[in-house]
């Protein structure tokens, strides 16, 4: 594999950029593995990848229904933060952040990571003591947050409404936070994971399960059956399907989050904005575009597409805080499919099934949590027991009722 | 934009209703008798298909009437409304 660098650019470019050969090998899939991981988007391939690069493991299968990064990691607003509440939540998505801070050297692959900011607003008295709150917890979790009155709001946000129906009267601004190029996180892993011997198979789908006396010796494909000692499943929004497939429910229900980018713009906009109160964000991206999204259409959902309802009130909320947007045509507009679960913390670790390891209940932040997710299911699957990260992640929390309820707690939409 | 037919006020649009989940959600008859995984598996654990599903909806900006709809997640096909307290009606294939 072509190691990428200046130097390499110009060697290209001598042979008029046509010496690139292929960043990873379309493999097909061979009868056995010592490890698969079902789904090949950003949490599968960054498993895959740390299986391989941190826990020596290179016999192994990324299996993708479509081609890899089509899904969630395709879909998403390319926000990166970690402004959680509780103890569990920072020190796990912190560490996804840190993860992120250093990946384009890790990966030897440009994923374009920005840390322009992400600011989120308060509208109302009550909204700026949870704002307070916020912060607070976040500094005593040794994640950086700033509290800034609305003089500064205005003062630092480019374009922002000095009068908006409903007020800014504070914002959290988390410096670290921001955004990084969806596909190229997708495949940057696999790039990486191919060059460690990992096999990438695209349009394999997993229509079954083999196991024997309560594990799992192996799946079934529409490529045939492969034999294989432990299995990871990252397949978000599809998650309860697979599970249903070997035997099992999990307490997920799967929505549609939708997203739209209007046309190329100038830049406008140098930071990430989150609006709770109209479920709105913000940002633009490099191309220029101003990326856009939405909360969740509020009824279960496999469709990859949004409903009008929703798009209306975003584009009102938008165009409240900005109002010179009104005129800018929207190019896109999709969705993807959501695992969310009760209390919008991720399920991490061991399924019902003996060897099947589940990596899901991201809900509506499962990018920014790739790196993190990716090593802590690479870490289980590796060594049999919980990283400690994610060790209060696991499915049987809802048995116990050691809930960790972000969706209630943090400042941000779920 | 889904129109629902509200078996009060007829044909609605979708930003009228609220869902409320899937649909018969039973909870357990004795509640001291029922084990945490049985209890867990009543507040938190779905069937979540992808396909013909159940669920309950409320007129929320409406009549407030709660009902029943088997809808298919994948299309948003609404194949049949019925009541309450009404058992799932049997769909044949291409309903």
């Amino acid at each position: 594999m072509t190691r990428y660098s200046a130097w390499s650019l110009v060697r290209a470019g001598f042979a008029g950029q046509r010496t690139w050969g292929p960043a990873w090998r379309d493999a097909t899939p061979r009868k056995r593995y010592q490890a698969i991981i079902i789904g090949g988007g950003g949490h599968g391939l960054a498993t895959a990848y740390y299986l391989a690069s941190r826990h020596g493991i290179r016999d192994i299968a990324v299996l993708e229904r479509g081609w890899i990064g089509g899904g969630n990691t395709g879909r998403n607003t390319t926000v990166i933060r970690s402004n959680y509440f509780y103890p569990e939540s920072s020190r796990f998505y912190d560490f996804s952040l840190t993860l992120y801070e250093g990946l384009s050297r890790e990966l030897n692959y440009n994923i374009m990571f920005s840390q322009r900011g992400m600011w989120s607003f308060a509208h109302d008295r009550h909204g700026v003591e949870m704002l307070r709150r916020s912060v607070n917890a976040m500094r005593l979790n040794g994640v950086d947050a700033e509290y800034h009155e609305a003089d500064e709001v205005q003062r630092r946000i480019p374009g922002l409404n000095p009068s908006p129906r409903f007020p800014i009267l504070a914002g959290l601004l988390q410096p670290r936070g921001g955004t990084a190029r969806h596909d190229a996180v997708a495949w940057g892993y696999a790039r990486a994971a191919d060059s460690l011997g990992v096999d990438i198979i695209q349009n394999c789908d997993v229509t079954g399960f083999d196991i024997r006396g309560g594990r799992i010796v192996g799946v079934q494909t529409t490529q045939g059956d492969i034999a294989a000692e432990c299995v990871g499943m990252a397949v978000a929004g599809h998650s309860s399907v697979m599970a249903e497939r070997a035997g099992f429910r999990l307490p997920i229900i799967s929505y549609a989050l939708q997203a739209f980018v209007s046309e190329p713009l100038k830049p406008v906009f140098d930071t990430v904005v989150l609006a709770p109160s109209t479920g709105t964000y913000l940002s633009q991206s490099d191309k220029g575009e101003l990326v856009i999204g939405s909360g969740l259409d509020l009824f279960p959902s496999y469709a990859q597409r949004g409903s009008l309802p929703v798009l209306e009130h975003t584009a009102a909320g938008l165009i409240d805080l900005f109002p010179q947007f009104s005129r800018v045509r929207l190019l896109r507009q999709w969705a993807g499919i959501v695992d969310v679960v009760a209390d919008s913390t991720p399920i991490l670790g061991e399924s019902p099934v003996k060897g099947l390891y589940l990596n899901c209940g991201w809900g509506t932040g499962g990018f920014k949590a790739i790196p993190g997710g990716g090593f802590c299911l690479a870490h289980h699957m590796a060594t049999g027991e919980a990283h400690p990260l994610a060790a209060a992640f696991s499915l049987d929390r809802f048995r116990t009722g050691a809930l960790i309820d972000e969706a209630a707690a943090s400042g941000i939409a779920h | 934009m889904l129109l629902i037919e509200c078996p009060w006020c007829g044909p609605r649009a979708e930003s009228e209703y609220r869902c409320g989940g899937e649909s018969p959600i039973v909870r357990p008859a004795d509640p001291a008798a029922t084990d945490d995984a049985a209890w867990a598996d009543y507040l938190f654990y779905r069937d979540n298909v992808k396909g013909l599903s159940f669920e309950r909806w409320h007129h929320r900006f409406g009549c407030g009437l709660w009902f029943n709809i088997a809808r298919d997640t994948v299309s948003h096909r609404i194949l049949a409304i019925y009541g309450i307290t009404d058992p799932r009606p049997v769909l044949g294939p291409g309903a």
